[in-house]
């Protein structure tokens, strides 16, 4: 999958990319209903069914956002894992706080391995469509140059 | 979040504003103070303290929604009719500032508030409270959806495209575009979200 030609990057508003941002949002969405769906149990033990269908299909559009990332040819790699990097640092740092709500607050067994692999999920969903956002606009690496960091 | 609500007009001329100094996309200086409120944050719900839980949670979410309701109703129309030039200029001041203050206090509100819930007993099942909590849930995801998923991406890549030696207006204005479409929804959820707490407080 390419994002311009041989000879050269499209204006950047004009270059066409996968779905990626809209993906992993998807995935976001639902991982965040899925998590409002075990939170509107608490103090109780959540069924576990629906939110681990929301979990298993936010992973899914996950993946696919981050495999159609990776087929990209002319992108801003470096831009995008600068950003990418930043940002996960920022977002395993907030779920990690969430997490330890959850731990503080005595949830245990499957409730709390399903919380975490949400919390994973949105650790990684958001630095994606934040660095595949910000290198969609950026110059590929071997194109015109660009601002540093 | 809101952060630069309708602030997209004629931003897309920003290549033409005079100041061209160095966009920080991050304001370093910001982040020992962001470390110590989540050091906090992260103490109170250690200590399962009332009061600092509490703090947490009015502060963060009071400044959450007066800031959110400040800048789509008050600022953003203000910019809407400035200059270019003094648009991108507040812009490149005003967005890396946003991108430290919106998360960190929506970060303190929520965490605060979900284990002041716990600890007062209104997610029990049998609380008066319990609906009005899982109408703040749903009002929160919708916001959380909105600004971590279509604002923040924006929010940043502008100010990527503000460092480049000559900004692409088209760039800058079609991401802005996504503040105007979402500031409603923002506004309406924000508005939801005074309703709900102050009936969750006065049950």
């Amino acid at each position: 999958m390419s994002a311009g030609t041989a000879a050269g990057p499209a204006p950047a508003t004009s270059r066409r990319f996968p779905p990626v941002a809209g993906l992993t949002t998807a995935s976001l969405a639902l991982v965040v209903v899925g998590g409002i769906l075990m939170a509107s149990y608490a103090p109780r033990r959540p069924p576990l069914g629906v939110p681990a269908v929301l979990a298993l299909t936010g992973a899914v559009l996950l993946l696919a956002g981050g495999y159609l990332t990776s087929r990209l040819r002319l992108f801003a790699w470096e831009r995008f894992f600068l950003v990418f990097r930043w940002a996960l640092l920022a977002y395993v740092i907030s779920a990690g706080m969430i997490g330890f709500a959850f731990v503080r607050d005595h949830v245990r067994g499957a409730p709390l391995a399903l919380v975490l692999v949400m919390l994973v999920i949105y650790a990684l969903d958001v630095p994606l469509v934040i660095a595949f956002t910000v290198a969609r606009y950026a110059q590929p690496s071997g194109a015109q140059p660009d601002a540093g960091p | 979040m809101t952060d630069v609500g309708n602030i997209e007009a004629g931003i897309g001329h920003a290549a033409q504003a005079p100041s061209r100094s160095r966009v920080q996309v991050v304001p370093l200086r910001g982040l020992p103070i962001v470390a110590v409120v989540v050091a906090f944050v992260i103490a109170s719900i250690a200590g399962n303290w009332l009061w600092a839980l509490t703090f947490c949670h009015v502060v963060g979410g009071g400044l959450w929604t007066a800031i959110d309701l400040f800048v789509g109703l008050i600022v953003g129309p203000i910019l809407g009719r400035l200059s270019v030039a003094a648009r991108a200029e507040f812009t490149a001041r005003f967005m890396p500032k946003m991108v430290l203050l919106m998360p960190t206090l929506v970060l303190m509100t929520l965490a605060a508030g979900f284990q002041l819930a716990l600890r007062l007993g209104n997610l029990s099942p049998a609380s008066p409270n319990h609906g009005w909590l899982v109408a703040s849930y749903c009002v929160v995801g919708v916001m959380a959806v909105v600004a971590l998923g279509v604002l923040e991406p924006a929010n940043i890549a502008v100010l990527f495209e503000m460092r480049k030696p000559v900004p692409d207006g088209a760039v800058i204005a079609k991401l802005m575009r996504r503040f105007v479409l979402t500031a409603g929804i923002t506004g309406v959820m924000q508005v939801a979200t005074l309703i709900i707490m102050t009936r969750v407080a006065t049950q």
